[in-house]
């Protein structure tokens, strides 16, 4: 690209050609206050006025997210007439806003109140008539509150890149503009997936996950035996609730914080995971044995679940009829455990702590609970557990590390830590199906094919003589492709791993924010590496444990021994296994 | 789609079909829907995303921006108000009102009965004639309040 001067202030810089204001004035040292910045441009909409500088020569002040250097070009950012055309733009979102920040839960992380305070916007400023407001707090997901919507459409933006679905868009116009699935309906009449990705990049409390603190509360009061659990992706980002660099693993500071909030007991859902591929590896091998319907695709992301039964009902009898782990650790708590330590299932309360928002609606599922016991009760974000900490007082960065519990559960080897990012049940599956083929260990344990943040990884391997072609796909834009591919009946693969959200459940839409006005200590390209960053977190602590294949855990093959007879057996598939159900994507209102 | 009838999916297949090569087929092929189909609902929202690869999000978005499309079935006449600047200050206001409370429906409704739909419409291009009203086409000029009754007889009576 070619150099270009230009001149910021006064001063005279060169940048590359083709750059808004906005980037090159970045790259130059200034931050113009703005609610985009940060996003890569998935608001690409140029509406909301608050990067307003003076360009001279130029008609009035322009808007630098959409404007392009040009040769010559001289910008001023800090003019008066500039600083309170800024302040007029937040003021004037601000008027059509809910302002209760107080209560809003995501005030700490609220971009348009960071842009209030940068420009100095006055509240009250200009008074009338409001947009008319929609809440929908149906789902147990995620919850749209229009009257903190400043229509930037980055949800919209997002659900498209992610998923090809942009189950949300702009209705109706002028002032009466909002944002919605159509029809201005709920999710839960939607082809919404739950995901939270909307969630993860809306700058204000528009679009959320819905809490469950609440609920875990009153278990608490009403005495039952609280047990916790938590997936892997939580502990490669909690940390970063408590300004930790994003990246650094926290698992034994989490444990102790659970602790201190008063759980019974800690486990890690890594546990259920390694139980997940020793039924998993064995329902696939059965599948190629028996001639049974392949691919053979992963079923540990709600997410995913959801897209497939509203978007692939004829594709159902190729999920793997596993429970997602977590699930698969409450059913056997809720029995197994239950019956050795003399708990009645009733009086025993399951949080599971998960990097996701579709896992709330997940353990609501009526294939997920037994005479109105459910297999997990509560779902907590890892944000939300980051407010819990907060709330309850406690030190993070000052908890000494401590273990997960471990007595007749809780044990669990590096294959179960892995789950966490696009390509790691694959990886967990590969080791686990390579031992049961070829009564060895795979020298390398590390399938690298699998690994890296590719949209769609293929491998083959050839053990003992079998062939297996796998794939790995994360985002349902990318998952559509092989969906497809199966369809068509030209599919090459035996098994296949999709998540829902892009890089896997690191970057869940329950993930702690990634948004770098908020994160001054991280790099400046900090959007295009946390997901690394994160994952990296995970095969580190892979690496660390003794034990790396599923199969080697000696509680999973006791918990075979003492209760469940078999990988598959009957017994392991009315606790582990469950049933899908093919669904309309706009359900017909009354 | 299990909604729509089969020679309601026949119709909107066949009208999608027309501009499927055309690099943003969205526009025409709603226009054609609203002419020919009367209204764009869900259901039809919906097979049009599936032809198109469009989300119905964004479908349902367009059809809500332009006024030109309707998500309920039109009224046998189409009674198009203007109020656009130079009607408007004709007095289209008060034209409006009294079609209004005639047919007992809002702007952009229509009547149970299924024979009107009132819609307020901005410029139609007839300033010279202002407050101006287009009935299914027919173009009556610098009305005022008490030619509505007459008018709205005359379709009842199936005069026009």
């Amino acid at each position: 690209m070619a150099k270009i001067n230009i001149k910021i202030e006064g001063i005279s810089y060169q940048v590359e050609e083709g750059l808004t204001i906005l980037e090159a004035a970045k790259l130059c040292g200034y931050n113009i206050p703005s609610l985009c910045a940060y996003n890569h441009g998935e608001c690409s909409q140029g509406s909301c006025r608050v990067c307003l500088v003076e360009v001279k020569g130029a008609r009035g002040l322009v808007a630098s997210c959409v404007y392009p250097v040009s040769e010559g070009m001289e910008i001023v950012i800090s003019s008066q007439k500039a600083v309170a055309a800024r302040r007029a733009s937040v003021e004037l979102l601000l008027s059509n806003h809910s302002v209760q920040c107080q209560q809003c839960e995501k005030n700490e992380y609220c971009e348009l109140l960071y842009a209030a305070k940068v420009t100095g916007a006055r509240e009250g400023m200009f008074e009338g008539v409001k947009t008319p407001v929609t809440v929908d707090e149906v789902t147990p997901a995620i919850i749209r509150d229009t009257s903190k919507c400043i229509l930037c459409g980055r949800c919209i933006e997002r659900c498209k890149n992610a998923h090809g679905l942009s189950v949300l868009g702009f209705e109706k116009r002028g002032f009466n503009t909002i944002v919605g699935p159509a029809e201005n309906r709920s999710f839960a009449d939607s082809p919404c997936i739950m995901c939270g990705q909307c969630t993860s990049v809306c700058p204000t409390g528009a679009l959320m996950e819905k809490s469950e603190i609440a609920k875990v509360d009153q278990a608490f009061r009403e005495g039952k035996f609280v047990v916790v659990q938590t997936a892997p992706a939580v502990r490669a980002a909690l940390g970063e609730e408590f300004g930790m660099k994003i990246g650094t693993p926290v698992t034994g500071k989490m444990v102790a914080a659970l602790r201190r909030l008063g759980f019974n007991r800690v486990y890690d859902t890594n546990y259920a995971a390694d139980l997940t591929i020793m039924e998993e590896a064995t329902e696939l091998l059965g599948r190629i044995k028996n001639n049974g319907v392949l691919p053979m695709i992963t079923s540990c992301s709600p997410g995913w679940i959801n897209y497939a039964e509203i978007n692939y009902g004829e594709l159902l009898p190729h999920l793997s009829s596993c429970k997602s782990p977590h699930e698969m650790f409450g059913a056997i708590l809720k029995s197994y455990y239950c019956e050795k330590n003399g708990i009645d299932p009733k009086d025993m309360f399951v949080v599971s702590i998960m990097p996701c928002t579709a896992k709330k609606y997940e353990k609501e599922r009526e294939q997920l609970q037994h005479d109105g016991i459910k297999d997990v009760d509560a779902v907590l974000t890892t944000r939300e557990l980051g407010k819990l900490i907060k709330r309850s007082g406690i030190n993070f960065n000052m908890l000494p590390d401590e273990e997960f519990d471990n007595d007749i559960v809780g044990e669990y080897t590096g294959a179960g830590v892995i789950f966490g990012v696009t390509g790691g049940v694959m990886e967990a599956a590969l080791r686990t199906a390579y031992y049961a083929l070829t009564g060895k260990e795979h020298e390398l344990i590390k399938f690298e094919q699998v690994r890296g943040f590719e949209g769609i990884k293929e491998a083959s391997l050839d053990i003992n003589g079998t062939v297996i072609n796998v794939a790995v796909a994360h985002g349902m834009k990318n998952a559509k492709v092989l969906l497809e591919e199966i369809k068509n009946g030209n599919s090459k693969y035996h098994f296949i791993e999709i998540m829902g959200c892009p890089g896997g459940c690191i970057a869940g839409g329950g993930q702690p924010y990634v948004k770098p006005q908020f994160l001054p200590n991280e790099e400046p390209d900090i959007l295009d590496t946390y997901k690394q960053k994160r994952a990296a977190a995970l095969y580190s602590e892979d690496e660390r444990q003794t034990l790396r294949q599923s199969h080697k855990n000696e509680q999973i093959k006791k918990l075979y021994d003492e209760f469940l007879g078999e990988p598959n057996s009957h017994k392991a598939h009315e606790l582990l296994h469950t049933s899908y159900k093919e669904r309309e994507a706009f359900k017909v209102l009354k | 789609m299990l909604h729509l009838s089969e020679a309601a999916v026949v119709q909107i297949t066949e009208i999608c079909d027309r501009y499927l090569d055309e690099p943003t087929p969205l526009m025409m092929i709603l226009s054609d829907i609203q002419k020919e189909y009367g209204y764009i609902p869900l259901e039809v929202q919906e097979l049009v995303s599936q032809k198109t690869g469009i989300s119905v999000a964004e479908i349902y978005g367009v059809v809500t921006f332009y006024s030109f499309f309707s998500l309920n079935p039109k009224g046998k006449y189409v009674i198009g108000c203007c109020l656009g600047t130079a009607c408007y200050v004709k007095g289209a206001q008060q034209v409006i009102d009294k079609f209004s409370e005639l047919l007992g429906v809002k702007p952009g409704e229509t009547t149970e009965d299924g024979l009107f739909t009132l819609d307020a419409l901005r410029c139609i291009g007839a300033c010279g004639i202002a407050p101006a009203v287009s009935i299914n086409g027919k173009v009556y000029p610098k009305l005022s309040v008490s030619d509505v009754p007459g008018i709205i007889e005359s379709y009842r009576e199936g005069a026009v």
